[in-house]
């Protein structure tokens, strides 16, 4: 982890309220595809490395940047960092990957992506998360699997 | 349009399975994953069934596995940073070299037609040629670092010693032994993909190369020498590789593996979208601007990404595939 900070003071927004569960939702006879809704409760919880903050809070990750495809099996997250030079990026966007390839169908293709225009290197970490291979031998990396733990940990 | 027969399903590994590898004599193959343990499958009547399990090599996941020509040694390549050399040669499989030198994961392993090299490739951007020097000793003949990234592929041509390696930084570099001085050195660069080559195969003759990219289209390239008919200019005397064909709008995703048949010519192309793809030339295809027709896609030929596609050298039309849905797949194309 850093020993400095990088956006020592950033914004901070308020949560949203819990989903209201419908009785239709309670019904176990009626198909309930994944939407929006859903895949924001998954990742809003997720810590921020380096402030005591969730995603959420942050304005890391909004419900509205979320697209959710359920009958073509496709989930796609936006993520906004809080500065446009945040080291923490790559690890943001990998806590979103691995807390979704945890908790999604194997059906799903996941893609991770930076907000246009919130990064400075927007397409170099993009093709990161991307590629499979990439992650796969990321997260064999005990050091890191640890820190990812701990941002995906309470959540 | 032709059509894809599915003739077996293989389970036996934990977790997605990144690569699979013929014999040379077509009876057996070799598979490997995430489960950090290689798997070679054999024949039992009609069934493939696992013959041995080897799981003492690598401390990570084995990315790829590749037959020497011969069929008497199997290459192992991990994200463990290691090349494992297997042999029978004491009638079990045993692991009787491990070729270390690369910084981290390699990628990709591939042995030149006559087995007396062998190439790898790492995330640490280089490319490595080993000289294979006795039965157990490997000497290392080049370190090549040509690319700016992640090195994902190697492949040997089929007829001479001229290795071909596929990047993250896009493009596709080939390299070649000075005759002079003989060291190894990068003749030419590839450039048209915009994005990660993950597969490269050339065909029968070696004067062409298929490559595939996550910028969802395959390319194929065609080899000029110096001296060539159509007077295309060989700077330094050097062979020159022109992208005459880009097949693109037929996969949705990346495509991560590509494999050109030597014995029917038909391409077969393993991709993100779950499907299976087989090409074929036209008939009336011309040696310089040569098209392409789709003749079979397999949607939902796994349940998830597919991640290597392998044509049978020896029986025509049988096709391998690996998956992340941890199956392997037997195929037959049917035209």
């Amino acid at each position: 982890m850093p020993t400095e900070i990088e956006n020592l003071n950033p914004s901070v927004y308020a949560k949203c309220k819990e989903r209201s569960v419908t009785d239709e939702e309670q019904n176990e006879d009626v198909p309930d595809p994944f939407d929006q809704r859903e895949v924001f409760d998954l990742i809003r919880v997720i810590n921020d490395p380096e402030h005591p903050l969730t995603l959420e809070e942050l304005h890391v990750v909004q419900q509205d940047l979320i697209t959710v495809d359920d009958a073509n099996n496709e989930v796609k997250v936006y993520f906004t960092p809080t500065i446009p030079h945040c080291s923490m990026a790559t690890l943001i966007g990998l806590s979103i990957r691995v807390k979704l390839l945890r908790s999604l169908p194997p059906r799903f293709k996941v893609s991770v992506e930076i907000t246009p225009g919130t990064h400075a290197s927007e397409k170099a970490v993009n093709k990161q998360l991307a590629d499979k291979e990439r992650v796969a031998a990321a997260l064999e990396n005990a050091h890191l699997i640890e820190v990812i733990n701990q941002c995906i940990a309470s959540s | 349009m032709g059509k894809l027969e599915e003739i077996h399903v293989l389970q036996g590994h934990k977790g997605r399975i990144w690569s699979g590898a013929w014999h040379p004599r077509g009876n057996a193959f070799a598979t490997c994953g995430e489960d950090k343990t290689i798997r070679i499958w054999s024949m039992d009547g009609s069934e493939w069934i696992t013959k041995t399990i080897l799981s003492d090599g690598h401390t990570r996941t084995i990315r790829e596995v590749a037959w020497s020509p011969c069929g008497q040694y199997l290459a192992s390549a991990s994200f463990d940073a290691t090349t494992a050399i297997w042999s029978k040669t004491s009638g079990e499989f045993e692991c009787n070299a491990t070729l270390e030198g690369h910084e981290n994961e390699v990628k990709s392993v591939s042995w030149s037609r006559t087995g007396s090299l062998l190439a790898t490739c790492s995330r640490d951007k280089s490319v490595w040629i080993w000289e294979v020097a006795g039965d157990d000793e490997f000497e290392c003949a080049a370190v090549l670092n040509a690319h700016t990234q992640d090195v994902k592929k190697v492949a040997w041509h089929p007829r001479q010693d001229i290795l071909a390696s596929a990047s993250y930084d896009n493009t596709i570099n080939i390299y070649k032994e000075n005759t002079l001085d003989s060291d190894w050195e990068c003749t030419a660069t590839l450039t048209s993909h915009s994005s990660t080559v993950w597969g490269i195969s050339f065909d029968a003759t070696g004067n062409r190369l298929a490559s595939c990219s996550d910028d969802k289209t395959v390319k194929i390239w065609q080899a000029y020498e110096p001296g060539n008919e159509e007077n295309i200019p060989t700077p330094d005397n050097q062979t020159v590789w022109k992208c005459v064909c880009t097949l693109s709008g037929f996969h949705s995703r990346s495509v991560y593996d590509i494999a050109w048949c030597k014995l029917t010519g038909l391409i077969v192309t393993a991709c993100g979208d779950d499907a299976i793809r087989i090409f074929k030339e036209d008939d009336n295809s011309s040696k310089n601007e040569p098209t392409f027709s789709l003749v079979c896609t397999m949607h939902k030929a796994h349940e998830q990404d597919v991640n290597t596609v392998t044509w049978n050298p020896v029986t025509p039309g049988q096709l391998l595939s690996t998956s992340d849905d941890g199956t392997i797949r037997i195929w037959k194309f049917i035209e």
